[in-house]
């Protein structure tokens, strides 16, 4: 985004503002809009599913105004906080919650090169911080002096914190296949045909994204996982006690949160802003061909990444529309059970796939220790090599991992 | 099936009518223990469900004046039936309205709801209700009124507070 | 075991010596609090106003204590001050779902009492109305249990085609929910012109629909696991209970008053072809539309009880089908309502009916008057409900729900 700026020949200080305030506004926007689009899918989606039609009539034929004018009213409602509420913790906890659901929209590329914050370590900040949301509903749960909720939090703690294992693992797959952390790297490895997008580039990564995919819902509290709210049993869990616009704030940050882990599934697995078709190169809308060429690359990057997205929330929504919620102890043996064995083997398999059948493990570059700023060109992609004789290539392909680990080591210490 | 009772316990069967409707048999209430723990085990009988506990107020009183001397009586009706043999039978209980005569003091009937599990809410309903005492019971307290209410509304004698917690009746 | 002995040499006493100090078990056993939870009386999946005692440690449930009496409108003492006939509106409100079954063992006690016989044509119209409120009363205990176990979807399915059977009855009667349809020496009216026709098309149309039911709830495995091997109500336990209806079916006792009734209820239905519902050894009979039931499930247990009410909607069918037709043949009218001051003889008759929800039996003791001397109800939902405590014994939070859905009680039948 700088660069782009930059080509036009504005100054340091106008390009860098002019960047920042592109890219706030681009988080803003997709932080405003994709729950409000989010929650009338799910009012319309689930109409469907249930043989009737949703909203119809706030704002027009397709009840389009029907969340903001939800967001309306929850804004004019009183604002309760119960006696035996702490109160400072209570106000607090919902903010807790919308700040970390919103905070990993800040390295959620929408199009090549366009995220607010193209760190190298992206996936890792992706992680951390959305696994702060869980302080949020823990927070909320304490705080609001009510048993419900306590056990809403307490739900939401055990499964939360299980399954950030699971997950961790999962994204460790693609990453083990494209060698960076860089959620724009990745992207940019799944150029050209749907072919190319890493859920098809080996069946260990094909088997991960189900794992992924029942992971995340379960990490969401989306149904059929939704325990910590779960209306039938908890009235609402760690939400009981609340009303009005802090509810609203809990509501808007799961529906954020459903769309980052669906884009941060897309981008892992599906091309991120790839389409399908390499319909924008064919076009010439690459950034080689000029910054307007490759704006309007971007944009056509931009829809694909969202309908990855949203088509991803309409997986979710689907789901809890159709299944009936699952026990603690289920979820919970689900996760210790399946899901972090599965993922570890998945893992494992992935590796051992990778260290077979990479060329360069097989003709490794004699010095390759001894050139660091080499090494990150020389990842490969998606190139299968002629997969020779596994144990002589494993061996060489852990030695050249020890390598790799030392290059990063001295990297960090370079780049601060 | 009368008639065996009639040999098992000849004091506890003091009158029977197997000509109306349900037929019925009247039993001592101090034989009441018995007499259901035979019915409900004997090979022969099994009634192993109970159906009902019901007590009708028989209070025979022209004027609904104070109350001076009791009056009339109570009856329980328990409704039993055997799934196995397919018959019906209902043991009634005549009681005194008031325990020894004196007004305020409840009648007194021993529990089954250790025969029956199922009497065990009847129980509580009927004393709730009706006013009676199960010695025995395990967990007698009202059941349907809150706990704090005064009477028991199905006695024909009985006359709504006008007042509950603040809450104005009638 | 190791850990305790460790801990034990760590002991170490005053004196400065190292003690071997033989501890109580409990002494390293987590030391957890009771917490006691008032499930209820408002609270989404307690079926109207029931207040459950939940006393529970962590997610495991020690004790529940079921509370009654929220929805008590002195029913017994309304009916010791109005005649019979002005006591059939009453019987309405007790099992609100289920009016028409409420109607017709109000009627039919009544009848028994004064030594009535209703014309053959108004048996069957009495047997018509009451299985298609034995859909309707089904289809709400069918979908509400999805809801207790968090799918939402089936409950507006079931509400769906439950709206259509309420249609059917306010033409009939003109009331949707409270019919007042079955009173004592026959019904209200007959039927409109052409109600056979829309009966017909819905009797059409309903059991495809079931198979959504099956797809959604029976056959999930999520659903299987939350519901099978959950509260096993054994045999013994049930008829000691006295719990009656497909509760005491679902433990596999093969026992409807339809047809172990006395005379004055069986004539009804003794010209009707109908499969008692209950599992024998596991299996139920054939009837073309349920799937069969997986290896999970055991005798008595919740699975089986929603499974029976399932499998009755479907024979219900059969006998509304089989009603139209007796109905069309049979001549002379549908009875005469008795009248308001009608004198009762000085006598008692008690009488059970198979109302949905179990065995609905009303005494009557006449004293000579109009007005009775008692009433008394003995509904199913009272004895179903008493065995609760038996069955949460040791459950799961999540499964108190989930028990309490398949007992499927009606407050307003409990309370009365």
């Amino acid at each position: 985004m700088l660069s782009w700026f930059l080509q036009f020949g504005f100054p340091d200080w106008l390009a860098y503002g002019a960047a920042g305030l592109v890219k706030a506004i681009l988080v803003l926007v997709l932080v405003l809009f994709v729950p409000m689009l989010a929650l009338w899918m799910e009012r319309k989606i689930a109409g469907r599913i249930q043989d009737r039609l949703g909203p119809t009539r706030t704002g027009g034929r397709f009840g389009w105004l029907q969340s903001p004018a939800d967001g309306i009213k929850l804004l004019m409602k009183e604002d309760i906080i119960p006696a035996a509420a702490d109160p400072l913790l209570f106000r607090l906890a919902p903010y807790l919650s919308f700040c970390a659901a919103f905070c990993v929209f800040v390295v959620l590329p929408v199009a090549d090169g366009w995220a607010p914050a193209g760190w190298d370590s992206a996936l890792f900040f992706f992680l951390a911080v959305a696994g702060l949301e869980v302080f949020g509903v823990i927070l909320a749960g304490y705080a609001s002096g009510s048993k419900w909720s306590l056990f809403g939090a307490m739900r939401e703690a055990a499964q939360v914190v299980s399954y950030e294992v699971p997950l961790g693992l999962c994204v460790l797959v693609p990453v083990v296949v494209v060698g960076s952390l860089d959620l724009q790297e990745i992207g940019r490895m799944q150029e050209g045909w749907f072919t190319g997008w890493l859920i098809f580039h080996d069946p260990f990564v094909f088997l991960i994204f189900w794992i992924y995919a029942a992971c995340a819902m379960a990490g969401l509290n989306r149904a059929p996982f939704d325990l910590p709210e779960a209306e039938s049993e908890l009235v609402a869990g760690f939400a009981t006690e609340y009303s009005g616009f802090r509810w609203a704030v809990f509501f808007m940050a799961e529906y954020a949160a459903m769309f980052a882990w669906s884009g941060l599934g897309a981008i892992l697995f599906f091309g991120g802003w790839n389409g399908p078709v390499p319909v924008a190169s064919w076009l010439g809308l690459v950034s080689a061909n000029g910054p307007v060429a490759g704006f309007l690359g971007n944009l056509l990057g931009m829809v694909n990444f969202l309908i990855k997205g949203f088509l991803g929330v309409t997986v979710m929504i689907w789901a809890r529309w159709t299944l009936p919620r699952l026990r603690i102890d289920q979820v919970i043996a689900m996760c210790w059970k399946y899901c972090v064995p599965l993922a570890t083997l998945m893992l494992v398999g992935v590796v051992l796939w990778q260290g077979m059948t990479l060329e360069w493990c097989s003709a490794p570059p004699a010095d390759a220790a001894q050139e660091p700023s080499s090494i990150p060109s020389q990842w490969p992609g998606r190139s299968a090599g002629s997969g020779k004789a596994a144990p002589a290539a494993m061996w060489r392909f852990a030695g050249r991992l020890c390598a790799d680990l030392q290059v990063m080591e001295n990297k960090e210490e370079i780049v601060p | 099936m009368v008639s065996q009772l009639r040999e098992r316990f000849p004091e506890a069967i003091l009158t029977e009518n197997l000509e109306a409707l349900d037929p019925w048999v009247q039993v001592a209430p101090a034989w009441l223990r018995q007499v259901c723990f035979y019915l409900r085990d004997d090979p022969q009988l099994r009634f192993q469900m109970l159906h009902l506990i019901t007590a009708v107020d028989y209070l025979e009183k022209a004027s609904s004046g104070p109350e001076t001397v009791s009056e009339g009586h109570f009856e329980l009706l328990y409704h039993l039936s055997s799934l196995e043999h397919r018959h019906r039978l209902v043991l009634k209980l005549r009681l005194p309205r008031w325990k020894e005569d004196r007004i305020g003091q409840l009648p007194e009937v021993p529990t089954v709801s250790d025969i029956w599990p199922a009497a065990n809410w009847h129980e509580r309903e009927v004393y709730d209700l009706s006013g009676v005492r199960f010695v025995g019971h395990p967990d007698l307290r009202r059941i349907l009124c809150p706990e704090d209410w005064q009477g028991h509304p199905l006695r024909k004698d009985y006359s709504m507070s006008h007042q509950y917690q603040g809450i104005p009746g009638r | 075991m190791d850990f305790r002995r460790r801990k034990s040499l760590w002991n170490i006493s005053n004196q400065g010596s190292t003690r071997f100090i033989a501890l109580p078990p409990e002494e390293f056993d987590l030391q957890t609090d009771e917490i006691v939870v008032n499930m209820g009386p408002q609270h989404p999946s307690t079926h109207g106003v029931l207040r459950l005692i939940l006393r529970t440690d962590g997610e495991v449930v020690k004790q529940v204590q079921p509370e009654i009496g929220y929805l008590h409108r002195c029913a017994e003492k309304i009916g010791e001050n109005l005649t019979v006939r002005q006591f059939t509106p009453y019987t309405d409100r007790l099992d609100y779902l289920a009016a028409m079954n409420m109607n017709l063992g109000w009627a039919l006690c009544v009848e028994k009492l004064l030594g009535w016989q209703v014309p053959e044509k108004c048996r069957h119209l009495r047997v018509l109305m009451a299985e298609l409120d034995r859909i309707a009363s089904h289809l709400v205990a069918v979908g509400t249990y999805g809801l207790d176990l968090g799918s939402f979807t089936p409950f507006m399915y079931c509400f769906r085609e439950r709206e259509k059977i309420l249609n059917l009855f306010e033409a009939v009667c003109g009331a949707r929910l409270t019919y007042h349809y079955i009173v004592p020496g026959g019904v209200m009216a007959d039927l409109p012109p052409g109600w056979l026709q829309e009966c017909s098309r819905f009797l059409d149309q309903f059991p495809p629909t079931l198979a959504d039911l099956h797809a959604l709830l029976t056959t999930n495995y999520i659903f299987i696991r939350r519901t099978a091997g959950i509260g096993v109500l054994p045999l013994q336990t049930a008829i000691s209970y006295g719990c009656t209806g497909p509760v005491l079916r679902a433990s596999g006792l093969r026992w409807d008053l339809r047809r172990h009734g006395e005379p004055i209820y069986t004539q009804m239905y003794a010209p009707y072809d109908f499969q008692i519902v209950a599992p024998q050894e596991g299996q139920y009979p054939d009837d073309g539309i349920s799937p069969a039931v997986p290896d999970e499930a055991v005798l008595g247990d919740c699975w089986h009880r929603f499974y029976v009410r399932m499998r009755e909607i479907v024979q219900s069918v059969q006998i509304v089908r089989q009603a139209i037709r007796f109905y069309q043949e049979a001549s002379g009218t549908v009875g005469e309502p008795m009248k308001i001051q009608q004198k009762l003889p000085v006598a008692e008759a008690y009488l059970e009916t198979e109302s949905p929800k179990g065995q609905l039996g009303f005494l009557i003791v006449g004293q000579g008057t109009p007005i009775p001397r008692r009433v008394r109800i003995r509904s199913g939902s009272f004895c179903n409900l008493s065995v609760l405590s038996e069955l949460c014994r040791g459950c799961l939070v999540a499964d108190v729900p989930a028990i309490v859905g398949s007992l499927d009680i009606v407050l307003g039948e409990v309370d009365r």
